[in-house]
């Protein structure tokens, strides 16, 4: 799976938990979950489980805490999968 | 001097009606909402029917975002949400950008999203916690429903949620009626709500106090004042009122439902006859005689009394607190219903329910009639005219109800109601 196609397979995901659509719109890796997307910080716990659940992946608390924007979803996901 | 209390919003979502044009034709035409329950059929309940709202898909998602609904599993909450929104609209308030300081939600609960609960035990239980998602605290918190409320209306003042068994709905409405009484609040959404299902309603059968004989005829099946009555028929759904000062009301031209006059809450402390489960009669007849007092009126004034009346054998005893509490009996006694008829016994929800019912009432001037008690019960005819237990809707006017609830715990609490005129 490309960082393109891997960026679109999150994006589905993050979408229902997003209350700024412009924002949500013009998603880069830059992009921030709290400050950019408005996304409810308890909320995050729930994008994890569907991400855990649709990249078929564990992600434990620690990379779980530092999973606040794109770019770091990205690396945790990508190496998750490269080690399965 | 004490500050005026008036209702100025009404919501509900009663097993015989959702939203208050739905409840009031169901009400006036002697409509139940007690059907059949499959459920309670396969866990093999002795009663297998109940009231519950019926709330489509549509209706959620018209008070619910598509992200509030994800994981949602709590009816409780749900009607709720659907009576208090359908309140604060009604009463002509805006939704707020900023906390409104003077607004306030007393909204009481017996439990929380008891399927939510019981879903998360099933997964801590197989080593699951950390997949059990970011709601399950807001839904199975007692205070769930006050702050699901408090937060899409942005409630600034006291927001908490009462419980107190059966009374909590009439409690809540006490409660919004003092805090605004003492200039603390100048609006309180105020009501109560009952989850449905068989993990609220097992305990009572277990209990053998739900009605097990008419399986086959739902709508026969709650009775109360009847010689035929054999237990209550559980029921759920939720009741809101928008309670405001009356200077308040009045500077922003809101319609004004009816004025609470007062009332009284107490307990009989489970001594003498009362027990965790029966009430002390001294005491039933103390909370409805201060509730009489404290709205400064004479008994002789009340028009009609909305009774607690579930279909259990203690009826009878309760129409003999009221005919003692109030001095009034035989044909002298007020007109008097039970919505648990029509709606069976809505629990923590039945007060708020059958308040919005005793107000509807005032406001749209009629008396609805008691379903399935043409065989009045010889004690109750003994002790007031049969021709004061309605058997079909009346037009009138009734100028003052009574309302009481009572509760597990020997609790009790009576609102007088009066038709609002300046």
């Amino acid at each position: 799976m490309d960082k393109k196609e891997l960026i679109e397979k999150l994006k589905v995901i993050i979408k229902p938990f997003t209350t700024n659509t412009e924002a949500f719109n013009n998603l880069t890796e830059e992009t921030d979950f709290i400050k950019d997307l408005n996304i409810n910080s308890a909320n995050l716990v729930d994008i994890v489980l569907d991400i855990e659940e649709n990249f078929d992946i564990v992600i434990d608390n620690a990379d779980m805490e530092r999973m606040l924007d794109v770019k770091t979803a990205v690396e945790i996901i990508e190496t998750k999968l490269a080690a399965k | 001097m004490k500050k005026r209390v008036v209702i100025t919003g009404l919501g509900v979502a009663a097993p015989n009606g959702v939203g208050i044009p739905a409840f009031t034709h169901a009400i006036q035409n002697g409509l139940s909402g007690i059907r059949h329950d499959k459920q309670l059929e396969e866990l093999q309940f002795s009663c297998q029917i109940a009231g519950q709202p019926q709330i489509t898909d549509d209706l959620k998602a018209a008070y619910f975002t598509e992200l509030e609904l994800r994981g949602f599993n709590s009816t409780g909450i749900l009607y709720g949400v659907i009576a208090g929104i359908e309140a604060w609209n009604n009463s002509g308030l805006a939704i707020n950008e900023d906390p409104d300081w003077d607004s306030g939600c007393i909204f009481g609960a017996g439990t929380s999203g008891i399927d939510k609960f019981r879903e998360s035990i099933y997964k801590i239980d197989d080593l699951q916690t950390r997949r059990l998602g970011s709601t399950v605290v807001a839904q199975t918190m007692n205070s769930g429903i006050s702050a699901y409320l408090g937060g899409k209306i942005g409630l600034g003042n006291q927001v908490t949620t009462n419980s107190s068994a059966c009374t909590t709905g009439t409690e809540a409405v006490l409660m919004a009626y003092d805090r605004i009484q003492s200039g603390q609040a100048k609006r309180i959404l105020a009501g109560s709500t009952s989850d449905s299902g068989p993990y609220i309603w097992g305990g009572f059968d277990a209990l053998r106090v739900c009605s097990s004989q008419f399986n086959d005829h739902p709508e026969k099946g709650s009775r109360p004042m009847s010689a035929s009555a054999a237990g209550f028929v559980p029921g759920s759904g939720a009741g809101a009122f928008v309670i405001e000062d009356l200077e308040s009301a009045l500077e922003r031209s809101a319609t004004i439902y009816g004025e609470i006059l007062g009332g009284n809450c107490n307990s009989g402390g489970q001594r003498n006859s009362g027990t965790m489960t029966a009430p002390n009669s001294t005491a039933v007849q103390r909370c409805i005689q201060k509730a009489v007092e404290n709205a400064g009126i004479d008994p002789n004034q009340i028009d009609a009394v909305n009774g607690h009346l579930t279909a259990t054998t203690k009826d009878s005893l309760e129409i003999e607190n009221w005919t003692k509490a109030l001095g009034r009996s035989g044909s002298d006694f007020p007109y008097i219903n039970s919505l648990k008829s029509l709606t069976g016994h809505c629990l923590s929800a039945s007060g708020s329910i059958e308040c919005v019912a005793s107000v509807l009432q005032l406001y749209e001037g009629f008396l609805f009639g008691n379903l399935n008690c043409s065989d009045l019960h010889p004690e109750i005819a003994a002790l007031i005219d049969p021709s004061k237990v309605l058997q079909q809707t009346i037009k009138s006017n009734p100028k003052i109800i009574a309302k009481a609830s009572f509760g597990f715990g020997d609790v009790n609490a009576c609102v007088i109601l009066k038709k609002y005129n300046d």
